[in-house]
């Protein structure tokens, strides 16, 4: 016994018939091969990340030094600088900010719904339906976006080759294609980039829950609406984070949706495009400046490329930090599962 | 009496029901079915898109799945190694990623760092990430003779060679060390699943694992009796997602195949016969493997 009065652990080993000690060795072990293998597979996945990171704080001259590695020997902000430039500033980012918060609430709400429709209740042609849901998952988008840019050019219901109620009323149809709202409504009607995961995610994540919450809300009172609302919702917000994230990151780096509503003419808007287009814009800048038929170097555009990936890295980092809290927090408000 | 006020409650299921699915059904019908329609329409033709009046379809019947089926020599070849990548990959993403996601759920210090670095991969392998490097074509043949340069002694390699030229050598090994081999593309291939099998995890309560733990459960035991029917129904969803983002991987032979026979032959039809044959396939791999495997994930229903 200690002087407090409490039993030291040895004591309470002993007691235990080693059993503690065993107990404690064993979570030691458990704790060092966690951490031995995160720590690995975080290396793996951040390695090519920290070699941009290195490169973009290079001056041009470290890139040609065969004895700079990972440490540039002259620090620089210039290509910092240089891909900022290219990347067109502030505006890209801003844009894609407030369109991707737009389209992944629009997505996420409408397919919360959806997937509620299709988890919970009964109604004639709900395999069929489903069957829709299905499809959309694995249709990839590069399949639809030809066919569904020609609709969208001159859009029409039922819109078969430019027969439709609007060619009957006005003689030509609405051109969807680049206009952001078009986008909008295209993602409130479930039809965006990989709105049938989301569908998806959400129905398993329904029929998951406990049919119990739901007759205990009718008991109560609740309508239809309000027990989806008031009881259900709050326990999806774990599901609702994750689609709402991927619907934002998929936004933010998408090359094949932005193209068809958001062009204006050959300018590209979205971050995306610019860091798309970084390297050639840069090419035409310096065949401008340094005379025709000037190639700019592998080493210092792959420099560039990669302090703008960078660059475009960071809010979807943030964003997830932020987002991943809701993870955590949702257990303590609808903890009644079971 | 009765029997009509449960009639009543089906039928008004059903609209709430179609209440609750209207927002696809008129995104669905409005963009999406003339797409989906004109686009299987387009593998029972001849598509002429260098015509002067832009597009136009001649019926050809049958004849560009007869290409598919048994002219073509590189199309069917390559169906079957795509498969049999996705059988021997699939399984190992899923295990992978549903480890990774238990383990992040654990409290430790640093976790949200390191779930901030899982989730890297899902914003490294989207979208226009995908192809920036390769894009630019004097960075993309550099990158072989980087590669050239540095893959040529590793202890890996060697290590693989004695395992499998002693007497253990098995199929079994070879799957292994396969896994290992492409141990990074699985990390990056599996950072959607992770979050998916995480917020799933988050959603059990705690409360079960208390009850169980009073009732002298391990943590072993509430792992297979808690955990993983809790989860089930996100497996299910995670299968069907890595199943699909690996077969419609633009890199492998089979879409590279798909997409050369579009943009440098200009064959619509074929392409689209191509595409939808893929599709179909596909979907009739989803409906098997879910069948089978709706029985044993657990609903409340």
């Amino acid at each position: 016994m200690t002087k407090d009065g409490r039993i030291s652990f040895w004591e309470r080993n002993r007691k235990s018939g080693g059993y503690l000690l065993r107990k404690r060795i064993g979570e030691y072990i458990f704790r060092f091969c966690r951490a031995v293998l995160l720590f690995g597979l975080c290396f793996l996945i951040l390695q090519p990340l920290l070699h941009k990171f290195s490169i973009s704080m290079m001056t041009e001259k470290d890139l040609y030094d065969k004895t700079v590695i990972n440490i540039p020997r002259h620090f620089s902000t210039e290509p910092i600088k240089t891909a900022w430039h290219y990347l067109h500033g502030i505006t890209p980012f801003f844009t894609s900010l407030r369109i991707g918060i737009v389209v992944g609430i629009l997505q996420v709400l409408s397919c919360t719904l959806v997937g509620y429709g299709f988890a919970r209740y009964k109604f004639p042609l709900k395999n069929f339906w489903f069957g829709c849901v299905i499809l959309l998952i694995v249709v990839p988008a590069q399949t639809l976006i030809t066919p569904l840019q020609l609709l969208l050019a001159d859009w029409d219901f039922p819109g078969i080759r430019g027969v439709g109620i609007l060619h009957l009323i006005t003689g030509h149809g609405l051109k969807l294609t680049g206009k952001e709202f078009a986008y909008y409504v295209v993602c409130a009607g479930c039809a965006g980039y990989k709105s049938g995961l989301y569908i998806y995610m959400m129905r398993q994540h329904f029929r998951n829950e406990p049919k119990e919450l739901e007759e205990a809300a009718y008991v109560d009172g609740c309508n239809r609406w309000t027990t989806f609302w008031k009881i259900l919702l709050p326990g999806a917000r774990p599901m609702m984070a994750s689609c709402f994230l991927f619907s934002f990151v998929w936004w933010w780096t998408d090359g094949v949706y932005s193209r068809v509503f958001f062009a204006k003419g050959n300018n590209w808007v979205t971050i995306a495009n610019a860091l798309n287009g970084l390297v050639e814009n840069m090419g035409h800048d310096m065949e401008r400046i340094m005379g025709r038929g000037y190639i700019v170097p592998a080493a210092r555009s792959n420099q560039i490329l990669s302090t703008g990936t960078l660059l475009t890295l960071i809010p979807l980092i943030v964003i997830y930090v932020l987002a991943q809290k809701s993870f955590v927090e949702s257990i303590s408000q609808s903890g009644i599962k079971g | 009496m009765a029997k009509a006020k449960r009639r009543d409650l089906a039928r008004g299921n059903a609209i709430a029901g179609y209440m609750f699915i209207l927002p696809f059904i008129i995104g669905f019908v409005l963009f999406l079915l003339i797409p989906l329609v004109s686009s299987l329409y387009m593998s029972f033709t001849e598509v002429d898109a260098l015509g002067k009046q832009g597009f136009t379809y001649t019926w050809i019947g049958l004849k560009n799945y007869n290409e598919v089926f048994f002219i073509n020599e590189k199309y069917v070849p390559n169906l079957l190694t795509q498969l049999k990548n996705m059988a021997l990959f699939v399984p190992g993403i899923l295990v992978f990623s549903f480890f990774m996601a238990v383990l992040l759920n654990q409290d430790f210090h640093g976790r949200t760092f390191v779930r901030a670095v899982y989730f890297l991969p899902v914003i490294l392998s989207s979208g226009i990430m995908v192809g920036l490097e390769t894009n630019n074509s004097l960075l993309s043949s550099m990158k072989d003779l980087i590669e050239a340069d540095t893959s040529s002694v590793s202890i890996t390699k060697t290590l693989e060679s004695i395992l499998l030229t002693g007497q253990s050598a098995s199929k079994f090994f070879q799957y292994v060390i396969d896994l290992v081999n492409q141990v990074y593309d699985i990390a990056i291939a599996s950072g959607i699943q992770i979050i998916i099998f995480l917020s799933g995890l988050q959603t059990i309560s705690p409360s079960m694992y208390e009850a169980a733990k009073i009732e002298g459960c391990t943590a072993w035991e509430s792992f297979w009796k808690i955990t993983f029917p809790m989860i089930s129904s996100m497996i299910l969803v995670n299968m069907v997602y890595t199943i699909v983002d690996f077969c419609t991987k633009s890199n492998s032979d089979l879409m590279t195949l798909i997409t050369n026979t579009l943009y440098m032959n200009f064959e619509y039809g074929l392409t689209a016969a191509m595409s939808w044959v893929y599709f179909v396939i596909i979907m009739g791999i989803l409906g098997i493997l879910s069948f089978i495997l709706t029985r044993w994930v657990y609903y409340y229903d």
